[in-house]
């Protein structure tokens, strides 16, 4: 797949939002700034971005408890994000859904989720609407492994192969289902290879780099598109800080040189150096970008801060919809 | 001045008034569509889709693997989308195998995400004791689902609010269970040709009275009509009302009728621990304390799993005898 360097410096500068974006709320978040638990998303940007390059707005994905990277890559609203993240009246959900509900419905984001396996079947729904309405819309449902274990995975898995519908599994295999290790969790080393049993493709990719994970994402999107059906993508990635927050809660599961050894790989630094070698991203250049998004990053923290909180009154809003689609 | 015939009164069965629903709700709005298991090419094993698959095709009558999640989560995924599914749990005791997605997701999508989506949703499904399927295909689980914000719940009675809830419940914008009471399907009744709705939230005065108010759901609302009939011999003119929509309830309409015959009971087919009926009760006491002449009975299946065999299926199933019994109990403790 030939890859324009727009498009190459498209994913890195996704890539790096996601990074500081993460970084940042990390550190908010153990300060006591932000209430209850963040999901970061640290060490698996080059997923989220190799998918989301590919995306139009009125494609959708549905994402998981781990979700603030999915939609920085969709190009959220960063202020947006953050004033939710705070509770404020001005989130994206007006305070009610903070970090694992996080959504634009606008850009085709269905929403975090705090429950691990549901996006599966709302994802099928999604495509099933795509080719209802006779659109070639595509939806990408983003899960991890520990979700592979659930039934709504193997529910949703069947009856999009069994539909033929626009829909691209993305599995982010990170290692871990929480803090227990994927061979601790299930007996199969390779997720795709649960695609054989739905009678779709499966393809295990290197999560890692951004490029294996554009070009595989391409190609299965590609295929959805074409009303081909569905794909299952294993991505092999690693989350470099807790299950929660940076530090996380002290359980100790698994070793500092597995972390570092990981980190020799750091996506961010991956696509960097590639770039670099290939001449369309100076150490400059590089930097810029990352000083671009930490301005970014800093204003939103800013907006959040400065935004009210919700008035006690919106606490029975936004239950039911009073409106009517039909008279 | 102009005289309109009176048309002829049609009568169908209730399971009828449902597949006509569907038909003309299906012809009004190319969004709506339906899937469950067996709905299409079978017509549903209680035939409330039957000929649906010949109109509107496989595309809008869908079979499905028996996947209750990944169907519920289907109609999830289309609704937050711009479609407006109907998704059909062939048992209401099946709905223990979606519970996620109708609890965590259907109903607090909208509030999560601060009121941006809506879910113009219709899940469709069947309740009830009384058919020897044993206790896995016999409850009434309504009480569940009232408990949760974000969803309404109807229960209709007969085949007129079979047919004019189900309308208004796929016309709202937001997830409504619909739960129907299997036993009731062959029950007939007039039921107006043209589409028309029965509005969420209205209770019904089925039976007007002076000096007892029964309310009761689903089967046991005729239960009650025929329970009234018994008590006019102990001097009782009881008022039978069905409330029709359990989520939101109407309590105006039963606080004006309890102030009205200073007496009460609450009459459904669930379990009576725990069942909605508890909630109608306190209710009517927060509302209507200083009317009341007696405590506020309830009759409703005693605490055991549905058992199979008709004898002892019998002994469970609440009814017309055993309200009318409660009635008399209860006026015995008056004040």
């Amino acid at each position: 797949m030939d890859i324009s360097n727009g498009v190459l410096l498209d994913l890195h500068r996704r890539m790096v939002r996601i990074r500081t974006f993460e970084e940042e709320a990390g550190k908010l978040m153990e300060a006591g700034k932000i209430p209850g638990a963040l999901h970061l998303y640290v060490g698996e940007e080059a997923v989220a971005a190799g998918v989301m390059v590919h995306l139009r707005d009125s494609d959708q994905i549905t994402s998981t408890h781990r979700g603030h990277g999915h939609l920085v890559a969709k190009g959220g609203d960063l202020r947006k994000m953050y004033a939710e993240l705070y509770g404020r009246a001005t989130g994206y959900c007006k305070g009610k859904g903070g970090s694992m509900h996080i959504s634009d419905l606008d850009l085709g984001m269905l929403g975090a989720n705090g429950i691990v396996g549901a996006g599966p079947p709302i994802a099928i729904g999604a495509a099933f609407s795509n080719k209802y309405r006779g659109t070639d819309n595509v939806t990408v449902c983003f899960f991890g492994d520990g979700a592979s274990n659930e039934g709504t995975f193997h529910e949703a898995a069947n009856m999009a192969a069994l539909y033929k519908l626009p829909v691209v599994f993305a599995c982010e295999n990170n290692g871990f289902g929480e803090f227990t290790r994927q061979e601790r969790h299930q007996a199969v080393h390779d997720i795709a290879d649960r695609a054989a049993g739905y009678g779709m493709p499966g393809i295990v990719v290197d999560g890692m780099d951004a490029l294996a994970v554009y070009e595989a994402a391409g190609e299965a999107i590609a295929r959805a598109r074409a009303g081909s059906g569905p794909t299952l993508l294993e991505f092999k990635t690693y989350r470099f800080f807790d299950h929660v927050g940076i530090r996380g809660m002290g359980v100790i599961y698994r070793e500092d040189a597995e972390v570092l050894q990981w980190r020799e790989r750091d996506p961010v630094g991956l696509v960097e150096t590639r770039l670099a070698e290939q001449g369309i991203l100076s150490p400059e250049a590089a930097a810029a970008v990352h000083e671009a998004a930490l301005a970014d990053v800093r204003d939103a923290i800013a907006f959040a801060e400065a935004s009210p909180f919700p008035e006690p009154g919106a606490l029975m809003e936004d239950i039911y919809t009073v409106s009517r689609g039909v008279a | 001045m102009t005289t309109i015939e009176a048309p002829a009164t049609r009568e169908i069965p209730y399971v009828s008034a449902i597949a006509e629903a569907f038909g003309q709700l299906m012809r009004e709005d190319p969004n709506v569509f339906i899937a469950g298991e067996d709905v299409a090419l079978y017509g549903s094993v209680f035939g409330v889709t039957r000929g649906l698959l010949k109109e509107f095709g496989p595309q809008r009558v869908v079979d499905t693997p028996i996947s209750e999640s990944g169907i519920m989560g289907l109609g999830l995924g289309a609704a937050a989308t711009g479609l407006r599914p109907v998704i059909d749990i062939m048992f209401m005791d099946f709905m223990a195998v979606c519970m996620d997605e109708v609890v965590n997701q259907i109903a607090k999508i909208k509030y999560m995400f601060g009121g941006t989506a809506r879910i113009p949703l219709t899940i469709h499904t069947m309740a009830g004791a009384g058919t020897s399927m044993a206790a896995q295909h016999s409850q009434s689980l309504e009480a569940w689902f009232c408990h949760i914000p974000g969803l309404k719940v109807v229960m209709p009675s007969g085949p007129y609010e079979a047919k004019g809830l189900l309308v208004a419940a796929v016309r709202d914008d937001n997830p409504v269970m619909v739960v129907n009471t299997k036993t009731i399907l062959g029950m007939k009744a007039h039921v107006p040709e043209q589409i028309y709705e029965i509005p969420l939230g209205k209770a019904n005065v089925v039976r007007p009275g002076s000096n007892f108010t029964i309310l009761a759901t689903g089967r046991m609302v005729s239960e009650s009509v025929k329970a009234a009939e018994m008590l006019v011999a102990d001097g009782l003119d009881v008022e039978v009302i069905d409330p029709r929509t359990l989520q939101p309830f109407d309590t105006e309409t039963v606080v004006q009728s309890v102030r009205k015959t200073h007496r009460a009971l609450v009459a459904h087919e669930a379990v009576r621990f725990g069942g909605i009926g508890a909630e109608f009760a306190a209710q009517i006491q927060e509302e209507a304390f200083d009317y009341l002449d007696a405590p506020v009975g309830r009759v409703g299946a005693p605490f055991t799993p549905v058992p199979f065999s008709p004898v002892l299926e019998k002994e469970y199933m609440p009814n017309a005898e055993k309200i009318a019994a409660e009635v008399r109990r209860l006026l015995g403790k008056q004040a």
